[in-house]
């Protein structure tokens, strides 16, 4: 099942690229972030120390809360990587 | 950018490093850096002063004068300069009260940088709480992208901000501003003396309680934006052993630190908003240049926007209310999982920090730090490398010499 995402109406329509996350396929638009993707499809981002979920917080980079595996590698900052086609994501786990 | 500009046009060669994944800053993220016109205007002035540009690149360590080490993606890359500008920003400060961990709150800048990196928020409800003139404006871009905005609480006292608002009569710019941030925000309410205690959801946030003078009441919403103003970023200032005074880098008026060789401009001197920013970049540009006279011709106006910048300080100063927000188990450190019981025990940032490894965790106290700060009146330790988790390859990747200085300062690196 696919999932859209979109810019604001300020900006030119954008390219649309499918990332997965968690194995679910997600459309979203050119230069939208990982964190974004993965708020998008309604998942959490991590699993804290004692095991409670969470979501990004401060949308900069300095919380750390929006920390995913990407294509393997885990804790990146979602909230600081743009989608590129074909990622896969795993978040919430 | 206005820094990098200014200091390129005068005949400098510059290049200008931004951890995030494109330039602009926060105010400028994603898709704005394209629309807003301040924004367009910066930009193409600074690709036609033949800037070098990289993005999404993190600095982390300052082994020696002249060299800053920076992460990039898996790979760590050498910084080599004679002069620096820091224009590191600021972050919001989060305070903490029930359920504020649920996924769904979020800082309401945070939201805002979400929006502006592609959430869609069309219908959807949101509660805007908090401090500070950037509930309005963030209140003001969700409503513009078709989100529901239920409220703006702000804890401040009406008497505050009818202060607030005969000094902004002062600055006609600042009445513009204002004038057409009310026109946007028509029909949301706006609450001051009023504040969460309280968010409710299973897996994620369902419903906010606000306290409105004495009485509350709950919301239902799909996100809290919830910010309480601005702390400035002095890391990378602090790393460089610039002199820090009450806060903020200190600078002289050609926006030089304690360093020669440091200048710094923006939310890292003092909380001032974006106008006040560009005229201390172009300043800080032009003086890192040696051009002093271009400098001197914007001191006057940077001088009328610094006095708004203290009006603001004062203004938006936190009710003692909110000391109390945290219950005995609400987290604190949220890196760590952390709760307030833990926390309270201790009398000092130090102490708590060895004892419950708050502090220690990911964000290394660019949350927690403030946050404890207003609860308990602590200060953090001394900024020390690395400033940011890095890849341990990264650290490995050091000359022997840099090896060597890493293990004295962190007392053994594996």
């Amino acid at each position: 099942m696919s999932a859209t995402s979109r810019f604001g109406s300020d900006t030119v329509v954008a390219e649309q690229i499918t990332v997965t996350v968690n194995g679910i396929p997600v459309v979203v638009a050119g230069g939208t972030t990982v964190a974004v993707a993965v708020l998008f499809q309604g998942t959490s981002c991590r699993r804290s120390v004692s095991g409670q979920p969470r979501g990004p917080l401060c949308g900069m980079g300095i919380c750390f809360e929006c920390r995913v595996e990407i294509n393997g590698t885990p804790h990146c900052r979602s909230c600081q990587i743009v989608c590129e086609s074909g990622m896969e994501i795993r978040a919430g786990e | 950018m206005a820094a990098a500009t200014c200091a390129a046009e005068s005949g400098l060669h510059v290049g200008m490093v931004d951890d995030n994944p494109g330039i602009g800053g926060q105010i400028w993220r994603g898709d704005t850096i394209n629309s807003a016109k301040e924004a367009k205007h910066w930009a193409q002035r600074l690709g036609a002063a033949k800037v070098s540009v990289v993005c999404g690149t993190r600095v982390f360590d300052h082994p020696e004068t002249d060299i800053l080490l920076a992460e990039r993606g898996n790979d760590v890359c050498e910084l080599k300069y004679r002069k620096l500008v820091l224009a590191t920003g600021a972050r919001e400060r989060f305070l903490p009260f029930p359920g504020w961990t649920l996924p769904n709150v979020m800082g309401a800048g945070g939201l805002q940088a979400f929006v502006k990196s592609g959430l869609p928020i069309e219908g959807k409800r949101v509660v805007i709480a908090g401090t500070g003139p950037l509930l309005l404006a963030v209140a003001a871009y969700l409503r513009h992208h078709q989100a529901n905005v239920l409220m703006v609480c702000e804890q401040q006292s009406w008497t505050s901000l009818v202060r607030f608002g005969v000094e902004l009569l002062r600055q006609p710019q600042k009445i513009r501003q204002a004038m057409s941030l009310r026109s946007a925000l028509a029909g949301i309410p706006f609450v001051p003396n009023c504040w969460p205690t309280e968010a409710l959801g299973r897996d994620s946030l369902e419903r906010v309680v606000i306290r409105r003078n004495g009485k509350t009441a709950t919301i239902v919403c799909d996100y809290l934006a919830c910010g309480f103003h601005l702390v400035p970023n002095t890391e990378i200032a602090e790393l460089l052993a610039c002199e820090i005074r009450n806060g903020y880098v200190h600078v002289d008026e050609f926006q030089q630190t304690s360093r020669a060789d440091v200048f710094c401009a923006g939310e890292p001197t003092g909380i001032g908003g974006l106008d006040l920013s560009i005229a201390e970049g172009q300043i800080a540009g032009f003086a890192v240049a040696g051009n002093k006279s271009a400098a001197k011709k914007l001191c006057k106006a940077r001088g009328k926007m610094k006095r708004f910048a203290g009006v603001l300080d004062k203004t938006f100063t936190l009710r003692t209310e909110l000391r109390s927000l945290p219950s005995q188990t609400t987290i604190v450190c949220r890196c760590e999982d952390v709760d307030y019981s833990r926390l309270s025990r201790h009398t000092s940032w130090r102490a708590a920090k060895l004892d419950t490894r708050c502090g220690m965790g990911p964000c290394q106290g660019r949350v927690c730090g403030p946050a404890t700060r207003f609860l308990f009146g602590w200060s953090p330790d001394s900024v020390r490398p690395p400033i940011f988790p890095t890849n341990l390859a990264n650290l490995g990747a050091l000359s022997s010499q840099s090896i060597t200085k890493h293990c004295e300062v962190t007392g053994g690196c594996a």
